[in-house]
């Protein structure tokens, strides 16, 4: 398939590219299952699947360091997965199982880890934007050098409250880069529909935060934006903007026709311009893998996968008593 | 292995669909992801994508068919090597949907109001004998929050002129002074993206007080205080929350109009994961505060603007806190129960007192906290006066009196010797002018009418 060829050459060794095209695979052989499972009535409600969009979070979880913190909204297993959190409780939340991460009562759209320093998994569009500039006023506020990856989408980024997160995170200087995952639609909506000015981080300079533009098909360019954004923020220069240019391949929710855009646009950008199939060119035309060495990492995710959903089957549904925990905490959730 | 294709579920509450038109025949070779067959709904026309690779072995049911239920094999995968023949088309029954884990179970086992005592605590608020100073409400308030901030490194405050301009309505006065503008912080004007910071900060580790110039302008701000900080404990299963406090006035001022002069007490009581404080006397809103400071959930505090000057008795102590879930009684009577919280409390206490003065005797409680509620409080008074009267300055609609009207009903309706009244502000948005916005708001009189009504005097 012809990928995009880069123009410069990529500054990475053949063990990182393997780790992206790991990480991406992951992603989307997990979100192709959790696909099937939903199928088969095993994932109910919404589920909002990731593929196409893999070399965002792959990319930007390369350039964050232990500390780091990501908050994004409903569409999160790729976040989830890129950030470390276990494919065996992510799967098994979306079946609504004792062994998922929220125990069962989050869903596909509220999952969380203090140990990956995941905060969630957020319903309401763009409400994750707030959220994420007051986790980086709390590192601020405990003068350490950790930086928070904000996501959210072109459809959020027309929401106000992202504005009036922008202003505040300028004015106090927060440790906050907003990514905006520009996957074109919101929902159904295109955003040639949605807004007049399409080019979403340059609203940035009404509030005096830098920012640019990637290609968020290609995963180092990507990471390199990401480590620009990254030294940004932890020499406490305030927040910076990303928008990343990307495109979903699925509907928006499981239940979406898709009727507001081509079967061929959609096989178009698969064709040209898979993140994944890029990296994979990049790896066997670098001679950095033969077709042996990526037969043997596809094996090896989809076994994960496999075992995932065999997890989120088996794990049993939650006690009837869960109904009743987790409503008024005790004591303070210790800080991991 | 071959791999069977089931009908999927398209939407949450497809049971069955058509299968509208294959898009692959068989001995095609498919990848994931690949589109295979159109499937219609009754909603609408999708699109079917391959999840496994494999050779297309068998086409099970023809395009066209309708009605094809959920998880019918439709067609089989095969993989490499294998052929159509090797197909065993006998086991295509529709998979079973997951079993519960324990049909068993009870849904019995609710701690229906978790944290209500059976018997009421009455013990008093301070020892005798201790010291008492008069404070004003806005003073007690300042007190509780600098005491918690000098206590605690992680607590802030902010809000819109909290700091520079010492509190719209002076609340934080001296507090930028003490604590410097790292700790009390000038926000913009802009209600929803500061709450939604102060969660994030909670989420965080730290212990955020975020004041509201008003609670009419928290509306902005509700999905925060609902979706995100009450919330967060239950989806996450416990591992995160926001503990944190959302304070500033509440309910009608004097002569602001309509937009800002609403009473948000029955709105937030309502909604699992928030607790919620409603203060009368300046020592309940300084032991209150330090206790909302402290607690690790989100904590709605709802002030009064026209409490903040009254000055009442503030036991003089190192560390005075009010627990949450205590009522406490202000006036003990055998005639009539009447149950009141915030700036309800003033009408009750002067109508008790007028009331006193005809020989009837009102047992006044005030609530404090609305969640947790002191449910015991009011029905052990109701056992012994048997009437019971609830004032509040909300709307009749939904209102806390019709709450605890319920709760009596259901624990002590054997009690009852008069229908339970629920004095409230009047059904209307509040007016702007003088004499209408009198009317609008419960009245004295209304409360004392009210206990005759009941006590059949």
């Amino acid at each position: 398939m012809a990928a995009k060829k880069s123009t410069k050459k990529p500054n990475v060794s053949a063990d990182e590219l393997k780790a992206y095209y790991k990480d991406m695979l992951l992603i989307r052989r997990f979100e192709e299952k959790a696909g099937q499972l939903y199928g088969m009535g095993l994932i109910g409600g919404f589920c909002h699947l990731y593929i196409g969009q893999e070399a965002v979070v792959v990319g930007l979880e390369a350039a964050a360091k232990e500390g780091d913190k990501r908050i994004t909204s409903y569409r999160d297993h790729g976040h989830m997965l890129a950030c470390g959190m276990d494919p065996n409780g992510v799967m098994a939340e979306l079946t609504g199982r004792e062994g998922g991460y929220s125990k069962g009562k989050g869903g596909s759209m509220h999952m969380f880890s203090k140990e990956k320093h995941f905060y969630g998994g957020h319903g309401i569009v763009a409400a994750q934007v707030p959220l994420g500039a007051g986790l980086a006023f709390a590192d601020k506020y405990n003068g350490n050098d950790n930086v928070t990856f904000t996501y959210f989408g072109d459809g959020a980024a027309n929401q106000g409250q992202v504005y009036e997160a922008y202003n505040m995170a300028e004015i106090w200087d927060l440790p906050c880069i907003f990514v905006i995952e520009n996957n074109q639609y919101a929902m159904g909506t295109s955003t040639q529909r949605s807004t007049h000015s399409t080019s979403y981080w340059e609203r940035g300079a009404a509030y005096g935060i830098e920012g640019e533009e990637v290609d968020g098909m290609d995963v180092l360019a990507v990471k390199e934006a990401g480590e620009k954004a990254v030294a940004h923020c932890r020499a406490g220069n305030g927040p910076y903007i990303l928008e990343i240019k990307t495109y979903r391949y699925r509907g928006h929710s499981m239940s979406d026709p898709a009727k507001y855009r081509t079967r061929e646009e959609v096989q178009k950008m698969r064709d040209e311009r898979d993140p994944i199939e890029a990296v994979r060119n990049m790896l066997l035309t670098g001679k950095h893998a033969t077709e042996d060495d990526l037969k043997a990492i596809d094996k090896e995710i989809k076994k994960v996968v496999n075992d995932s959903a065999e997890f989120a089957k088996e794990s049993p549904e939650p006690h009837l008593d869960e109904l009743w925990t987790d409503i008024y905490a005790t004591e303070v959730p210790q800080e991991a | 292995m071959a791999t069977e294709i089931l009908m999927p579920a398209l939407s949450p509450t497809m049971e069955e669909g058509t299968l509208a038109k294959w898009l692959v025949k068989e001995g095609d070779t498919v990848s994931s992801g690949d589109i295979m067959a159109e499937i219609e709904t009754d909603k609408a026309t999708m699109e079917f994508e391959a999840v496994d690779e494999g050779v297309m072995g068998k086409i099970l049911i023809a395009e066209g068919t309708e009605g094809v239920k959920v998880n019918t094999a439709i067609a089989v995968l095969l993989e490499e090597g294998e052929s159509a023949d090797d197909i065993d088309t006998a086991k295509s029954e529709p998979a079973s949907a997951p079993v519960p884990a324990d049909k068993e179970q009870s849904s019995e086992t609710a701690p229906a109001a978790g944290m209500s005592h059976p018997e009421p605590d009455v013990s008093p608020d301070w020892p005798e004998g201790t010291t008492l100073k008069q404070q004003t409400v806005r003073e007690a308030l300042r007190d509780g929050m600098s005491e918690e901030m000098r206590r605690d490194e992680s607590v802030f405050l902010m809000g819109e002129e909290v700091a520079e301009y010492q509190g719209a309505y002076k609340i934080s006065q001296g507090m930028l002074d003490e604590f410097g503008p790292k700790r009390v912080i000038d926000t913009p004007i802009t209600e929803h993206g500061f709450a939604g910071i102060g969660v994030g900060a909670a989420f965080g580790g730290l212990r955020p007080i975020v004041e509201f110039m008003t609670f009419n302008f928290a509306m902005q701000a509700i999905d925060h205080i609902i979706n995100s900080a009450a919330k967060t404990l239950y989806m996450s299963g416990g591992q995160m929350g926001a503990p944190m406090v959302f304070r500033g006035p509440n309910g009608a001022a004097a002569r602001v109009g309509a937009q800002h002069s609403q009473d948000y007490a029955a709105w937030y009581m309502q909604i699992p994961g928030l607790k919620v404080a409603m203060p009368y006397s300046a020592s309940d809103y300084k032991g209150l505060m330090k206790t909302a400071i402290r607690d690790p959930n989100p904590v709605i505090f709802l002030e009064n603007e026209i409490l903040y000057g009254r000055s009442f008795d503030v036991p003089e102590l190192d560390d005075y806190t009010v627990p949450f879930g205590k009522a406490r009684i202000w006036r003990e009577g055998d005639d009539v129960t009447i149950v009141s919280f915030g700036i309800g409390m003033s009408y009750a206490l002067q109508a008790a007192e007028k009331l006193a003065e005809d020989g009837i005797n009102a047992e006044v409680i005030d609530l404090r906290t609305l969640r947790p509620m002191d449910t015991p409080a009011f029905i052990k008074s109701v056992k012994k006066t048997n009437r019971l009267i609830t004032v509040e300055e909300g709307w009749p609609q939904g209102s806390v009196g019709n709450y605890i009207s319920s709760v009596v009903m259901q624990e002590a309706f054997d009690y009852l010797d008069a229908p339970v009244i629920n004095i409230t502000g009047k059904d209307v948005p509040m007016p702007y002018a003088a004499n209408l916005e009198k009317h609008a708001l419960l009245t004295v009189d209304e409360v004392i009418e009210a206990v005759k009504k009941v006590t059949y005097k």
